[in-house]
């Protein structure tokens, strides 16, 4: 299992992107964080804490479950439901630039469902997309503003993202498909 | 430990309701009845967007069929239904062939030749679920069957508890009013119990279910027992339209005797909640400063129950076979 992104790399990488934020927006007013769950969230809590240390202004930031938006809910003819867990968005995102942050981009199924998802919240002024690996094999025409690591896989390989928060451990690994 | 408490220890891996149908709680296991509530706290979220719905059910069906009135209930799951873009429609009694002599079978059967995903059944008969399980494809959904469950009422009254206590696991519930008649009773005891609650049941010696001890619950026809030291007292409805005979002498002695009073509330702990699965007689089982007090949760209840029949409808949409999900 060959890691591909090791603990300093991803703390480097996540710096690096705060400091594209910065520059990209001109500033952080307006801007907030929004994390895909469940890796989205502590990435999207991590970069806010570097916002905030370039800066010294507090980014907002939200949690986001898309399950109940996703397009493959009742495509099975029987089988059980996905867990649904909770959505955190404790600030209106009307008129905000929304940072929506996942762990990684494949399909673009998950970044369609959250898109659909925060618009029920509002009307951002504008949304971009952080990840923190772009895999490829995009289905839907959607690109991420901001890439941790373009990583070149097949499609019967698969990427884990494993954080500390969650994981215990930071990595992200590329595992070879065949098995499961 | 009890059986019920090992059963709570094991309760964590349960992620799925692999059912077609609600009928009861009896029927649950303490982890089916978790992951309910868990994703009742989802769902109420919802209620907080300005957007209140969310795609999830979009394309189902689900029919609401109410054969004895209700307000809250019914609007409840019409609401829930709503906010997950599910397709409703309605049948109540007046407007149906029932009136025409047809039968609760051949009504059901009828309704699933246009192909509805689920059907909400209120009826007066008890099992009435059961039976339309058995001959509908369609998911059943128990929404109170005469004198036997209401699944979706425990569900909401424990979530209830849940959000204020945080667990139900070693409080006091104590259930007071016309037990005999209540399927709220029936459901709630089930649920309760398989959480470990330690449940204590009151009202007139007449209205105490025969045997009801054999559910692991303490009865008792003295309301200051039953309401002393409680962490949640449950008042239950005199229910006139189902007694058929005397069971006590007056509404005026009932309240005398059992209605929960400000005097009665002070025996429980200081921070009881006192909840009503509704409709409420003022002056009957509830004083009217008693339902509207600082303890009364009752409108929480009612909020909390759209949050509850979105994750029950939400999870049996999945359907009851166990095949890999993506």
């Amino acid at each position: 299992m060959p890691v591909v992104m090791d603990a300093d790399r991803i703390g480097r990488t996540l710096t690096r992107i705060a400091h594209e934020i910065v520059e990209r927006n001109k500033g952080t007013d307006d801007l907030a964080l929004v994390g895909v769950r469940t890796r989205g969230v502590p990435i999207a809590r991590r970069i806010a804490r570097t916002l905030r240390e370039i800066t010294g202004q507090e980014i907002p930031t939200g949690s986001l479950d898309i399950t109940l938006y996703r397009d493959d809910l009742m495509r099975h003819a029987v089988g059980p439901q996905p867990l649904v867990r909770k959505t955190d968005i404790h600030f209106s995102i009307d008129n905000r630039k929304i940072l929506l942050v996942d762990d990684v981009l494949y399909t673009g199924r998950t970044t369609r469902a959250a898109l659909d998802a925060l618009i029920d919240y509002g009307r951002p002024k504008a949304i971009q997309l952080i990840v923190l690996v772009d895999r490829g094999h995009r289905e839907l025409p959607i690109k991420a503003d901001y890439v941790g690591k373009n990583l070149p896989t097949s499609q019967h390989e698969s990427v884990q993202v494993r954080l500390t928060e969650i994981d215990g451990e930071d990595e992200v690994v590329l595992e070879s498909g065949g098995g499961a | 430990m009890n059986a019920a408490g090992q059963e709570i220890e094991q309760r964590q891996a349960v992620t799925a309701l692999r059912r077609k149908d609600l009928l009861g709680i009896a029927e649950l296991t303490p982890g089916e009845i978790e992951l309910v509530l868990d994703t009742a706290e989802a769902m109420k979220e919802v209620a907080t967007r300005p957007i209140k719905k969310v795609p999830a059910l979009r394309g189902k069906t689900v029919v609401n069929l109410f054969f004895e009135p209700s307000t809250r209930t019914r609007t409840s799951f019409e609401i829930a239904e709503k906010r997950l873009s599910a397709d409703t429609l309605n049948i109540a009694i007046g407007t149906s062939s029932v009136v025409k002599g047809e039968t609760l079978a051949d009504t059901a059967l009828n309704l699933e030749a246009m192909s509805p995903d689920m059907i909400v059944l209120r009826h007066s008969s008890s099992g009435a679920c059961h039976m339309l399980s058995r001959i509908c494809r369609s998911a059943i959904i128990n929404a109170g069957d005469g004198m036997h469950e209401h699944p979706t009422q425990a569900l909401l009254d424990a979530f209830t508890i849940r959000e204020r206590k945080g667990k139900l696991a070693g409080l006091k519930v104590a259930i007071v009013g016309d037990l005999l008649h209540s399927r709220v009773l029936r459901s709630n005891i089930h649920l309760l119990t398989k959480l470990g609650a330690d449940v204590w049941v009151c009202g007139p010696p007449t209205l105490i279910p025969a045997d009801v001890q054999r559910f692991g619950v303490t009865a008792t026809s003295v309301v200051e027992e039953a309401v002393g030291d409680a962490d949640v007292i449950m008042l239950l409805r005199i229910q006139l339209e189902r007694m058929e005979g005397a069971y006590f002498p007056s509404l005026r002695e009932y309240f005398r005797v059992f209605g929960m009073t400000e005097a009665r509330l002070h025996l429980a702990r200081p921070d009881v909640m006192i909840m009503h699965p509704g409709p409420m007689n003022r002056g009957v089982e509830i004083a009217s400063e008693v339902a509207d007090g600082p303890y009364s949760v009752i409108l929480d209840q009612v909020a909390n129950g759209v949050a509850v029949r979105m994750a029950v409808l939400y999870l049996l949409a999945g359907g009851a076979e166990d095949e890999e999900a993506v």
